[in-house]
């Protein structure tokens, strides 16, 4: 009975988190976001998830904690290599052939996935004709994105990870080291928009011919994913690309049809020409 | 007070699991109704060897668990390296790349705790050996839920650490050897 009471009590949380702020994770997927609600409950120090609600609703200031314990925001420079080497080797060479190029990195987190991408497409010799949209529902981590500044002790993993991506560079020319902190190079980010946008309240924004999308359509649950992947089946471009996470596939997606395994294991993807 | 009849089973392993493991799974029939959801903590690289190793022994149908999959019985499911494996309550499995719980993602407090959450009573959850605190508060969750809970003797595992740390935070679980616990397993295959 009282674990029936949490429930309402939480998606009425939810329900109240978006009336008042727009922010809808009602379609997120609940084992992990109740996890972290508790903590956040814990964190506040409410005894339910009612008094929170309460704190939320006439506190916005308390409105941008609760957002930090409701996206996950781990992530790294050039994470999981081998998509990015899949990328220079098996996508490049597609989107060379194009005047102008528009890549999208969809839930960019803190900026790692832009900067990795932003630097590949340099050291490829296509920078200067592509856009890069990093978009995000968190501003903070927007924020960070914008400063490009990450701990210095991260440094060796994301050098280890771009050489594994077949980097063509030292990563360290794209950053200078001060007070622990590692500053990506702001010419980097010429070409780089970084904006609020979510995945399960707003629209098409562009037309373009590469999305990536990590580790992000995990938090959600079936119905919100075939939401996503139906926007970006109408922001690609005939033939566009989508990368997905490593252990994340369309295999359980609506849209699945829509698109054709491009580089399997590195999950890939690529809109059907005929769409 | 009749036992409810459990309807999947959750694992939890760290140092020593290989072998436990090749001894506790083989074991399972072609035609077992359960799902097995198994967290292991590994170097990321070795983990991903391991499915394949327990796959070439097992008669059951054992993977790394891809986003969304849904839960079928018979087969066992593997936590991939790198990510948290979470039972959602419509029986779907979800994957989480949020921050380690006790240095390890993925967690076995993280699985237990969403599986009983998702099958309550119906839950065994098992807790085997390893040097690590991770599974205590999972095995805790499991049997607040009503569920039924196995942990490997200290004594006979490779690292006691971990079995013990559960049967410190759940006194009321029930300890067995390895081979008592594939007998109990398999006694699971046919219905009460
Ligand atoms: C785990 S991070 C992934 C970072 C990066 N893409 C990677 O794979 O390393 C997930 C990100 O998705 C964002 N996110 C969550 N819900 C979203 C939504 N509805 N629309 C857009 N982004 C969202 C979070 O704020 C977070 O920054």
């Amino acid at each position: 009975m009282d674990d029936k009471t949490t429930e309402i009590e939480l998606r009425l949380l939810l329900e109240a988190l978006f009336q008042k702020y727009c922010y809808d994770f009602r379609g997120y997927s609940m084992a992990s976001i109740k996890r972290r609600l508790f903590q956040a409950r814990e964190h506040f120090d409410c005894r339910t998830f009612s008094q929170l609600q309460d704190r939320v609703l006439h506190d916005p200031a308390v409105l941008s904690k609760l957002l930090s314990f409701l996206t996950v925001r781990v992530s790294e420079l050039f994470r999981n290599p081998a998509y990015f080497l899949a990328i220079r080797e098996k996508v490049i060479p597609y989107l060379r052939t194009y005047p102008s190029i528009k890549v999208w990195v969809a839930g960019c987190g803190a900026g790692e996935e832009v900067y990795s991408l932003a630097i590949l497409f340099r050291e490829e010799g296509l920078e200067n004709r592509t856009m890069f949209y990093g978009t995000d529902i968190s501003p903070e981590a927007l924020e960070k994105a914008k400063a490009g500044v990450y701990k210095l002790d991260r440094i060796p993993l994301f050098t280890e990870n771009h050489r594994q991506s077949g980097g063509k560079s030292s990563l360290s020319d794209y950053y200078s080291a001060a007070y622990q902190a590692a500053i990506f190079d702001k010419n980097l980010r010429r070409r780089v928009v970084f904006s609020d946008h979510s995945l399960a309240t707003d629209g098409v924004f562009a037309e373009v011919q590469f999305i990536s999308c990590r580790n992000v359509l995990i938090y959600f649950d079936r119905e919100l994913q075939d939401r996503a992947v139906g926007l970006f089946k109408d922001s690609l471009a005939r033939k566009g690309f989508l990368g997905l996470g490593f252990k994340e596939s369309l295999r359980f997606n609506r849209h699945a049809d829509t698109f054709t395994e491009f580089a399997r294991s590195e999950r890939i993807y690529q809109k059907r020409g005929d769409l | 007070m009749t036992a409810t009849q459990a309807e999947a089973i959750v694992i939890g392993a760290s140092a020593g699991a290989l072998e436990a493991l090749s001894i506790l799974l083989p074991a399972l029939p072609q035609d077992y109704p359960l799902p097995i959801m198994v967290v292991v903590h590994l170097s990321p690289d070795r983990e991903s060897m391991l499915a394949e190793l327990l796959r070439a022994k097992c008669s059951l149908d054992a993977r790394e668990v891809e986003d969304k999959e849904p839960i079928q019985g018979g087969t066992i499911y593997f936590a991939p390296p790198d990510y948290h494996l979470l039972v959602e309550v419509d029986k779907h499995l979800s994957l989480s790349i949020e921050e380690p719980v006790h240095h390890s993602r993925p967690s076995i407090d993280v699985l237990f705790e969403t599986a009983a959450d998702a099958y309550g009573a119906a839950l065994i959850g098992i807790v085997l050996t390893g040097a690590s605190n991770d599974g205590s508060q999972g095995l805790k969750a499991v049997v607040s839920a009503g569920g039924t809970a196995l942990i490997q003797r200290p004594d006979l595992a490779y690292i006691p650490t971990m079995p013990q740390a559960a049967l410190d935070a759940c006194p009321e679980a029930q300890v067995m050897s390895l081979e008592q616990i594939t007998a109990y397993l398999q006694e699971r295959s046919t219905p009460l």
